[in-house]
């Protein structure tokens, strides 16, 4: 796999995102309160605008969340299924924090979307 | 049967177009009216007095109706099938429906004609107008209607008598023991009762009323006097066109309402139905019922009506169900705290037969669907306050007498048509339109229909809203973290993370991107700035009150320009600078902050804008300072989080420039002060204030104002609007009067010392932020490529502006 170096994993607030460029592909990165890391496509597929890294981090039935800013739809940070609407749903990819302490993102598709 | 005419043009004949219009009558229907206006409603005629206009009282009348105001019909020409008119006119029917109402009735006594009576605008006009030269005034006749009339001239600045002819007031709905605590309720507020008294003589000196003699000789010294003691139905029209009226007057009609010609029928005030003549709304509107499905080929009759009654008027209240005696009476009486409570019981004591209460009136609607019926527990426990709380009541009883609606149809409209809250019930039964005394039932009934209203905030929280806004205040909790870990399961999500952020705001007032604070807020809280479809964000500086100097205005523009923003004026007199990423919002804001604006809050739910009109600095109309009214308020509001956004609006005359009656609050000057409304709403369901209270100090508003924003940020549900909030308040408006202005729950210190905190505690948000390199961190569009621009972000152009396009 191919590694691209973020940032270091303490410019990552707990239970929120930030938004990575890499290889030209805008990657939603969050840090969940547990310290556990999720990466998805920053593409917001309803609304077709790039802003999933901004919105509101939680749960749903135990399973990690991110919230649309837009129009509130809530995807799976696991699977990158949209939870309200099963006709929607974002690229996942990998991630994980490097031996240097950094924060590094891959994009190849842990769960490519649609599947 | 084509053509229906009614003559008259009160809330009877209103009823019974608008029945007839729901029930797809395809005819025409012309409603002919004596008065110079439409209908409009009587029972709240009071109101007009305090500051509710015409406009409001007026009802709405459905479309494709003809309506000729200002028109006396002189005559029927029964063999011809039309009614001639006084302008020389004629107008043909099919079927005629007379609803001419009543009139006061004024009894023949020396100086009579110079007395006001209490029944349409007009007189209110009048009275309103003597009242300014007046310091006393005097009511004739101490029923509901003269009580009425009573506390009318109090408001308006009178001292005020009741001569009541009986031996004691509302003899028509209480009995002698309940008429000793009325009186003593009334009279503690200042009037003069004068019970088992008659009136010999209006004393004037030819044009001006001086007083009131009573048969003893003594006189009541008064500038006003107003005649309330009854009606006759007016049934002139009906007399000289041969129908057959009553020996008293009235107009005689069958079960169907039918006169003694099958093609007149006769409504409301002006009918004798079964010997009686009607004088309340509740029975008036069962009337039109019947006469509606009669026109469409139905059957109903009119069997009389339950003349049961619930008041409050002069802040007492005053109840009466069923029958007014019986074999066996029960009492209850606390004369300390002014309340009398009697159940009227079959000599088995098994039935209930009616009752009276004076002072609490809560046994009303616990028991009156009762009546007729087995008791459902000891008299003695049913008098005690707060018991009879969780009767099942039966399915044929009523629970609106207004619009004969029983509970067996509330039930059916829960179940079968899913209607899940009160505002649902009104919409499908009608129940609860009218006076509104059976709201309280009707959510009874809707708990005890097993409709789980769910009032949990989300899966992470059972609780609402206010019960974790009281939790958050009672139990000093300051972060999410705390009150979710103690009080809630999970992580939270995009419900519960801003609603509690927005208790924690409204609480504390700490910066919103504090700490964890900042992952609690949507986009455009974490931002500061309103997130468009492009995911760009919209900047609104504050300008209070809509007011600015060219240079500030000059700076805007400079702003916009320099960022090539789209700019675009708001409804809330402010400018809107749209297409802004979030790595400009900081440098955006730094010019805004040194040019001494401040976050105008368009992204949070807070306050928003308080409009004004220009106001009487430069308006020719105005009274009062209407712009530096807003600016005052504003400023001292601004930043103040709230379950949903706050708008608010200054106009300084009654032309209402400023739109103020659309807004969450909403203030209109006077001569006197200013009038403050509450619960307005524009949006996706409009609703005009309600006034709260007029003629106030501007140090009277604001600390109504204050207490009201507090009450309404504790109890709300999340994203309630005042507007929804005010109508799911249990007591509405009175409620609301009684707990912001009379302390009822004796919290109104620790409101005022919240507001206070509020305002002690308030920093501008953008400035902070500019100051802390912590908080500035976030505002990046990529974290590993600070300075590169969102490459998803394009702009086209249209008229002369840039406007966002997707790429999809």
């Amino acid at each position: 796999m191919n590694w691209t170096s973020i940032c270091a994993f303490d410019a990552l607030r707990p239970e929120s995102g930030v938004c990575a460029l890499v290889e030209g592909v805008q990657v939603a990165i969050f840090r969940t309160y547990d310290g556990d890391l999720y990466a998805l496509a920053n593409l917001d597929p309803y609304s077709g605008a790039y802003v999933l890294s901004r919105g509101i981090v939680g749960t749903r039935k135990g399973e990690p969340t991110v919230a649309s800013p837009l129009h509130k739809q809530v995807y799976s940070l696991v699977t990158g299924r949209c939870l309200d609407d099963e006709t929607l749903s974002v690229p996942v990819y990998s991630v994980r924090t490097g031996d240097t302490g950094h924060v590094e993102v891959s994009l190849e598709q842990r769960v490519k979307a649609g599947v | 049967m084509n053509r229906i005419v009614v003559v008259g043009y009160g809330p009877t004949a209103h009823r019974l177009v608008e029945t007839l219009t729901a029930k797809g009558f395809d005819g025409t229907v012309t409603v002919i009216g004596e008065e110079p206006r439409p209908a409009y409603d009587r029972v709240a005629l009071t109101s007009y007095l305090s500051g509710v206009t015409l406009e409001d009282l007026t009802y709405e009348m459905p479309s494709g109706i003809v309506t000729r105001l200002n028109t006396r019909v002189t005559g029927i020409d029964r063999e011809a099938g039309l009614v001639t008119l006084a302008d020389g006119g004629s107008e043909p029917y099919d079927v005629l429906v007379l609803a001419t109402g009543s009139a006061p009735f004024v009894p023949p006594v020396p100086g009579a004609e110079h007395a006001f009576v209490y029944r349409t605008i007009d007189d209110l006009d009048a009275i309103r107008k003597a009242a300014k030269n007046a310091v006393e005034g005097v009511v004739v006749g101490g029923g509901l209607l003269g009580l009425e009339a009573a506390d009318a001239l109090r408001a308006l600045g009178l001292k005020a008598h009741i001569v009541e002819m009986s031996p004691w007031l509302m003899p028509r709905q209480v009995d002698e023991g309940g008429g000793a605590v009325l009186k003593s309720h009334i009279e503690g507020l200042g009037l003069g009762v004068h019970a088992g008294a008659g009136v010999q003589e209006i004393v004037h000196d030819g044009e001006q009323v001086t007083g009131l003699r009573k048969p003893d000789g003594t006189v009541l010294d008064a500038q006003v006097v107003v005649f309330s003691a009854g009606i006759r139905p007016r049934d002139e029209l009906a007399r000289s066109s041969g129908l057959e009226v009553g020996p008293r007057g009235g107009i005689v009609v069958d079960e169907g309402m039918l006169t003694s010609d099958p093609s007149i029928y006769a409504v409301g005030e002006c009918a004798l139905a079964g010997g009686m003549v009607y004088g309340l709304v509740a029975p008036c509107n069962s009337m039109a019922d019947v006469v509606a499905d009669r026109i469409m080929g139905g059957s109903k009759t009119f069997d009389g009506a339950d003349m049961s009654t619930k008041l409050k008027l002069l802040g007492v209240e005053v109840a009466q169900f069923g029958a007014m005696e019986g074999a066996l009476d029960v009492t209850y009486m606390d004369p300390v705290g002014g309340v009398y409570k009697k159940l009227f019981i079959s000599d088995d004591a098994r039935t209930l037969l009616g009752g009276i209460c004076v002072g609490d009136a809560s046994p009303y609607t616990s028991l009156r669907p009762f009546v007729g019926k087995e008791l459902p527990a000891s008299p003695s426990d049913l008098l005690f306050s707060g018991a009879g709380a969780n009767l099942d009541v039966p399915d044929e009883a009523q629970v609106c007498s207004c619009n004969n609606v029983c509970a067996g149809d509330i039930r059916t409209a829960i179940a079968d048509q899913g209607v899940t809250d009160v505002p649902g019930l009104k919409a499908c039964t009608r129940a609860g339109t009218t006076c509104g005394s059976c709201v309280p039932l009707l959510k009874q009934l809707l708990e005890k229909s097993g409709v789980e209203v769910s009032k949990a905030l989300c899966e992470h929280f059972t609780y609402s809203r206010a019960e974790l806004f009281d939790i958050a205040r009672v139990r000093g909790v300051t972060t999410f973290s705390e009150l979710i870990g103690q009080h809630g399961t999970g992580r939270g999500c995009d419900i519960c993370k801003p609603a509690v952020a927005s208790i924690l705001a409204s609480l504390h007032n700490g910066h919103v991107l504090e700490g964890e604070r900042a992952t609690l807020q949507d986009t455009n809280d974490k931002f500061l700035a309103n997130i468009q479809k492009n995911g760009t964000y919209s900047v609104v500086p504050r300008i209070p009150g809509g007011e600015i100097t060219p240079e500030k205005l000059i700076v805007i523009g400079e702003v916009a320009r320099d960022f090539g923003l789209y700019t675009k004026i708001t409804g809330g007199q402010r400018i809107d600078l749209f297409g802004a990423t979030v790595d400009q919002l900081p440098e955006i804001w730094r010019r805004l902050v040194d040019a001494g604006f401040e976050s105008g809050h368009a992204y949070g739910k807070a306050l928003r804008t308080v409009k004004s009109c220009v106001g009487s600095t430069w308006c020719r109309y105005g009274v009062q300072d209407s712009v530096g009214m807003a600016i005052a308020l504003e400023l001292r509001y601004r930043g103040l989080r709230s379950p949903h956004k706050l708008k608010s609006a200054v106009s300084g005359c009654a032309r209402e420039c400023a739109e103020a009656r659309s807004k969450d609050f909403g203030i209109i000057a006077t001569e006197q002060g200013w009038n403050l409304y509450v619960g307005g709403n524009g949006g996706f369901k409009p609703r005009h204030a309600d006034l709260l209270a007029n003629d106030l100090s501007s140090e009277e508003l604001i600390r109504t104002i204050d207490r009201f924003l507090m009450f309404y940020i504790r109890t709300a549900d999340r994203l309630q609007r005042t507007a929804a909030w005010l109508e799911s308040l249990d007591g509405g408006l009175d409620y609301l009067r009684e707990v912001i202005m009379e302390d009822s729950l004796g919290i109104c210190a620790d409101l005022d010392a919240q507001m206070e905190h509020h305002i002690a505690t308030y920093a501008d948000e953008w400035a902070a932020t500019l100051d802390d390199p912590d908080k500035l961190d976030r505002f990046v569009s990529f974290v590993n490529a600070p300075g590169t621009p969102d490459p998803s972000i394009v702009f086209g152009n249209e008229r002369g502006q840039i406007k966002p396009v997707m790429a999809r």
